[in-house]
């Protein structure tokens, strides 16, 4: 039971291709598969640790103001990631910029608080947040591996000597590729979901 | 001069949802119809610009003369949150056709993240209050002149014959990289 709190959130409901949440992101900063990992696993702190603290506080919040009361939660988290990758990862904090702030405004941190978190154990609530958390960054990493292979011939950094296809790292590209990988998403999994 | 050149600039050249990527939630939302596309241009626009004023405001006065620079997210959220909320309980008394019109799309201008991201750039270019502004301005009509397009063009595809895969959201995505690809013309217009 527990553990499909856990596995939902990677493939059936994935957070990009299936529940399309997060797409500012996922589009910005997936030039390369070294960021799309980067800003996964911090939104997936920010996302668990939500989910938690939403968990521990559901029956403390009152029911009329708890869009408030999750937004002030979430944004104290992302800005102690924000602080804390400044301070630790500063080159990758400077090339994902903006995006960082802007974690408090993904949907999927208040979609996840407002429909699991604000029903559910912390246990349960934590698992659910590191399965969306992964998925999404299991989401950014595909989408962020096809624009740097097809856009500057590379992956991790690592030349593969192809021709590089520029358009693929401009944001038309961004657009493009998701697109495609949403068809063949929906295409891999027809009828299971 | 210079103010029309930030007006191009922030409208067309770095268009919102096309080249920065802001906004994407609703713009994939509410862009099946003219309709709804116009309305929420233009709720976007109004909210914009005043959590703009107002959020810089704050900035300027309360955040950096009591150092509490590292409040921003928190502060600027919550002013975005409770403007949408004023402006909802204004457009309810005062309109209530465009408060039926426009429907779940106004809460969720709190979480469209062209309002944030809009805030936030103001605060890290150190603009001042008129070029804050003219910023502000030239986004929100970017981001309503690329949702209307989009809307249009998503009218004409609804009808076309797409293959079962790509039906529904991966189809208005390549529609959608095709439109930044024009847009991708208005670069080099200013520096």
């Amino acid at each position: 039971m527990n553990i499909k709190n856990f596995t939902d959130g990677l493939i059936k409901n994935n957070a990009v291709f299936k529940q399309m949440l997060g797409l500012c992101p996922a589009l910005a900063v997936t030039t390369t598969m070294l960021n799309g990992i980067a800003m996964g696993l911090a939104t997936t702190a920010v996302l668990a640790g939500s989910n938690v603290v939403i968990s521990a506080l559901k029956s403390v919040i009152p029911n009329k103001v708890r869009i408030p009361a999750y937004i002030v939660v979430i944004a104290t988290l992302v800005t102690m990631v924000d602080l804390l990758m400044n301070a630790y990862l500063h080159d990758l904090h400077k090339v994902l910029g903006l995006f960082i702030p802007l974690i408090v405004v993904n949907c999927i941190v208040l979609g996840r608080a407002e429909s699991f978190a604000s029903k559910n154990g912390i246990f349960a609530s934590l698992l659910d947040g590191l399965g969306n958390g992964i998925g999404f960054t299991l989401g950014l990493a595909i989408l962020a591996a096809v624009r740097e292979i097809l856009g500057s011939g590379t992956i991790l950094g690592v030349s593969l000597s192809t021709p590089p296809i520029i358009v693929f790292i401009l944001p038309p590209g961004a657009f493009l590729a998701l697109g495609f990988l949403m068809a063949g998403y929906n295409r891999l999994f027809k009828g299971e979901i | 001069m210079e103010y029309l050149l930030l007006f191009v600039s922030a409208s067309l050249v770095n268009n919102f949802i096309l080249s920065r990527f802001l906004g994407i939630c609703p713009f994939m939302g509410v862009s099946r119809t003219l309709d709804t596309a116009m309305g929420m241009s233009f709720a976007v626009a109004f909210v914009m610009t005043v959590s703009a004023a107002v959020t810089w405001v704050i900035n300027a006065f309360v955040l950096v003369p009591f150092e509490l620079v590292y409040l921003q997210t928190i502060v600027f959220i919550l002013v975005i949150a409770s403007l949408v909320q004023f402006v909802e309980m204004v457009i309810e008394k005062s309109s209530p056709e465009l408060y039926a019109a426009l429907g779940i799309f106004l809460p969720l201008i709190t979480t469209n993240c062209a309002i944030l991201g809009a805030v936030l750039i103001n605060v890290q270019q150190d603009f001042g209050f008129i070029k804050m502004l003219v910023f502000t301005l030239g986004s929100s009509v970017g981001y309503g002149i690329a949702l209307v397009l989009f809307a249009g063009l998503r009218e004409r595809v609804a009808f076309s014959n797409v293959p079962t895969s790509f039906k529904g959201a991966p189809v208005a995505f390549v529609t959608a990289g095709i439109l930044a690809l024009a847009f991708m013309g208005f670069s080099g217009l200013v520096k």
